[in-house]
């Protein structure tokens, strides 16, 4: 009984990181057709949309079986809920990648604006934080979930800066205002990408201790919204 | 009795130690036993869990050689003294077994018996708590036309239920159900589960079972046993969800036992 289940879960372990590098790779490459105007790459992101809803539809019908099937308890029960909650984060931060590589797509069809924003560096650490959320499933690695969780705010003060700045250039330029909308929509669904690496972070600190540390958990995880930044008052 | 979590308590199981002969069955258990909740005892065959439960109400003591030391406090009486009355006692806590036990009489008299043996009662009243106690079994429909027959014609899961109306017809407190269900088929532990849930509003039920999902199904809290000792002992969800020792989580997700 225990061999099945220790099989199904194997499966699941494979598809979730087989999920993970499709995902990793859309954002990956919404980011770049961004930053370098590359609107080809941005439909290929778009398109390979599809797989990552299927993949995401696969890896849930595994987990509904394996919870029919198997009735898994304490970590095995632990597990299964936690993939099923990191495959809608996933396929969440795919949609959030193909919403990139829309802006992309915008950005690159307008030759005549220049490059007002540096994305990179918050794109980096978006990414890192979301390569950092799935090493820490695949490690079971707790002090690295810790660590992603706790790098949320730096993208979050990014996202402000950003919009800082774009203000100042619709203020200044208000004809490209749906151009620094664009950019603004780009730095929004970074921060996305962050706040659902966050979440899959805090899924796994429950699989592995079996607290739940979401929302007060970690006692600074207050969630700023869009609406309640100081930044977007004024 | 009330705990620091402000539960009531109805039986405190003091430094259990339980002997079979020269062997030691059970090392220094300790736990409560809520009052109106079902608690289950799981673990491997072997790991003291019958045992602990036949020391519920001295059952053991029907054979020789076997003795336990510690306290099992019982509404702030120790049970285990010489002093006390050991057929109250059994009165006070009743018990299901594995197999249906049904004694070789007709179905009323088979709850009638222990009726007849603790109460002075005439012919309307032995009438009446019967039917209660059929009723409080769950089984007064399917049974009150046959009430002449033999017990032991009703099936499995009748028989079980039988059993139990005849523990619950002499007004027990505590009732212990050593794997009631395991010689029953689906439909009949269905049964048997709902039961249980409707008897806990009256009784302490302790049930030690095999069936980890029934545990985890019926139970509001769970007692783990491993070689004669309580390795962990919490409530039913926080086992089954996340259990404090790595050797609860072993056991109850398959990893041995």
């Amino acid at each position: 009984m225990k061999v099945h289940l220790d099989t199904e879960i194997d499966k699941l372990k494979r598809s979730i990181l087989i999920l993970s590098s499709m995902v990793e790779e859309a954002v990956r490459n919404a980011v770049v057709a961004v930053t370098e105007r590359d609107g080809e790459k941005a439909l290929r992101v778009i398109e390979n949309d599809n797989a990552i809803d299927r993949k995401e539809i696969e890896i849930e019908e595994e987990c509904l079986k394996i919870l029919a099937l198997h009735q898994p308890v304490a970590g095995d029960l632990r597990y299964v809920v936690t993939c099923m909650k990191v495959n809608n984060e996933l396929e969440r931060i795919g949609d959030l990648g193909e919403s990139i590589a829309k802006r992309a797509c915008f950005i690159a069809k307008h030759p005549g604006t220049e490059n007002v924003v540096d994305f990179k560096p918050m794109m980096d650490i978006a990414r890192n934080m979301l390569k950092g959320a799935l090493d820490s499933l695949i490690y079971m690695n707790e002090d690295l979930a810790r660590e992603v969780i706790n790098r949320d705010d730096s993208v979050d003060k990014f996202r402000r800066d950003i919009f800082k700045e774009l203000k100042k250039n619709i203020k200044k330029d208000p004809e490209k205002v749906s151009y620094y909308l664009n950019l603004m929509n780009v730095s929004r669904h970074l921060e996305r990408i962050a706040d659902c690496a966050t979440n899959i972070c805090e899924d796994i600190i429950y699989m592995i201790k079996g607290d739940i540390v979401r929302h007060n958990g970690l006692g600074n995880a207050k969630q700023e919204t869009f609406f309640d930044d100081p930044e977007q008052a004024d | 009795m009330i705990n620091h979590n402000g539960d009531k308590v109805k039986i405190s199981v003091r430094n259990l130690n339980f002997y079979y002969g020269d062997h030691q069955a059970l090392f220094d258990n300790t736990l409560d036993i809520l009052e109106n909740r079902v608690t289950a005892v799981i673990g491997p065959s072997g790991c003291g869990k019958s045992t602990h439960l036949r020391s519920l109400n001295r059952i053991y003591e029907l054979y020789r050689e076997q003795r336990t030391e510690g306290e099992i406090i019982l509404d702030n009486e120790n049970i285990l003294d010489k002093s006390v009355d050991v057929l109250e006692l059994r009165r006070k806590v009743g018990m299901i077994f594995q197999k249906p036990t049904p004694f070789p009489m007709p179905v009323f008299d088979n709850v009638a018996y222990g009726l007849k043996l603790h109460f002075k009662l005439n012919r309307k009243e032995i009438a009446e708590r019967v039917e209660k106690a059929l009723r409080g079994a769950s089984l007064w429909e399917e049974v009150k036309d046959k009430l002449k027959k033999s017990g032991m014609a009703l099936s499995g899961g009748q028989q079980q239920r039988l059993c139990i109306a005849r523990a619950i017809a002499t007004q027990p407190e505590v009732l212990l159900m050593d794997e009631p269900t395991s010689a029953i088929d689906p439909v009949g532990t269905l049964k048997i589960e709902e039961l249980i849930e409707e008897l806990k509003e009256k009784f302490t039920i302790v049930i030690v079972t095999h069936n980890m999902q029934q545990a985890a199904r019926i139970s509001d809290n769970t007692a783990f046993f491993y070689k004669g000792k309580i390795v962990e002992y919490d409530k039913t969800e926080k086992i089954f969800t996340s259990p404090e020792k790595k050797q609860t989580e072993d056991y109850i997700t398959g990893r041995f036992g």
